[in-house]
């Protein structure tokens, strides 16, 4: 159990990002399908400016010793075979794990008699399947908690500036397109 | 305070804050914003209820506990912040059908209902096969540079967009 000062922090953060979705409007099944069938560009617009601020931030932190940072592993199989289920139920459910919780406080009755009964099913089927699938299907082509830098053996700079640099073109690009 | 009750902002404006969000987590709590572990756990306490403290025995409830942590309080918050976002604007309501599904394939609840289940399962089974979600890889862990991250963070939009294009097509 953590600490009750972590619970609250959690809480408090939890409605700043509750309230940013909800302002964003990815609470919503539209805005959401909208971006699958590539109509309305509003989610990769958030995510991508919630990328650039996030990296440089993260990073500068991270040069100044006040954060550490904790990439997750992963293999082949898994961010591969995984990502591309998740964006199949993406987008049938118009939902993301995260926008669920928004849209269950938005209001959205889809979201919270449909969706969230199907993770939280799944989700008790996966913890039993887990025991066979962990060294297994899950380790094949692992590559652990490397990141970009790390794999093109460069500092950490060397990757943040031509990719926020990209980032922010394909932003600047999607405005000029009138997308 | 007019963009307090404003029913949208500009998609910059709510990613930036997203982006500065994400700072301060790793720097007050230590913690990368993320969402999809919660459901998880939540499922082992719904088992626990059931079963009893044997659930925490399996071996992926010793990985993740099926207790309230940090980030179960973060999904918990998203509800309230929501909900008080959308009543600031006046966007609280209960809504069944989401406008553009009923456009496409009516208004039957229990179809638009069944295919949310569905949609759920698969989006529950995918981001514990992957290890994560559109919060954890797709902002936290992109921002961080992790190749997983990366990786994920595609095949969520190639899995979603060859989806809904063949649904909706």
């Amino acid at each position: 159990m953590e600490r009750n000062s972590q619970l609250v922090q959690g809480l408090l953060f939890g409605i700043a990002f509750g309230f940013l979705l909800q302002k964003g409007g990815v609470t919503r099944y539209d805005v959401i399908i909208g971006q699958l069938l590539l109509e309305d560009f509003t989610v990769v617009k958030i995510m991508l400016s919630a990328v650039l601020t996030g990296m440089i931030g993260v990073h500068v932190m991270k040069r100044l010793g006040w954060v550490r940072l904790n990439p997750k592993p992963g293999s082949w199989s898994q961010n591969v075979i995984g990502g591309l289920i998740f964006g199949a139920g993406f987008a049938l459910l118009g939902y993301c794990p995260g926008t669920i919780a928004g849209a269950i406080g938005n209001g959205f009755l889809d979201a919270l008699a449909g969706g969230l009964t199907g993770i939280l099913i799944v989700s008790g089927l996966f913890a039993a399947l887990y025991p066979r699938l962990r060294d297994g299907l899950l380790r094949a082509g692992y590559y652990g908690d490397v990141t970009l830098p790390g794999l093109l053996r460069v500092g950490d700079w060397t990757v943040i500036v031509p990719l926020g640099a990209l980032l922010a073109l394909t932003l600047f690009l999607l405005e000029r397109a009138g997308l | 305070m007019d963009w307090l009750t404003a029913s949208t902002w500009s998609p910059y404006a709510a990613g930036a804050g997203i982006g500065v969000l994400s700072w301060l987590t790793l720097l007050v709590s230590g913690h990368p914003i993320g969402c999809s572990t919660s459901f998880a756990r939540t499922a082992g306490m719904i088992e626990k209820l059931f079963r009893g403290r044997k659930v925490e025995e399996k071996l992926f409830y010793r990985e993740i506990p099926p207790v309230v942590d940090w980030q179960w309080m973060l999904v918990a918050g998203m509800v309230l912040g929501a909900a008080l976002s959308a009543w600031l604007s006046g966007d609280l309501r209960l809504q069944w059908i989401p406008p553009k599904w009923e456009a496409a394939f009516g208004d039957d609840r229990l179809t638009r209902i069944a295919v949310a289940v569905a949609g759920g399962i698969l989006l529950g089974f995918g981001s514990r096969w992957a290890g994560g979600c559109t919060s954890g890889h797709g902002i936290s862990g992109t921002m961080q540079l992790a190749l997983s991250s990366w990786v994920s963070a595609c095949c969520f939009f190639i899995g979603g967009i060859a989806t809904a294009v063949l649904s909706f097509g």
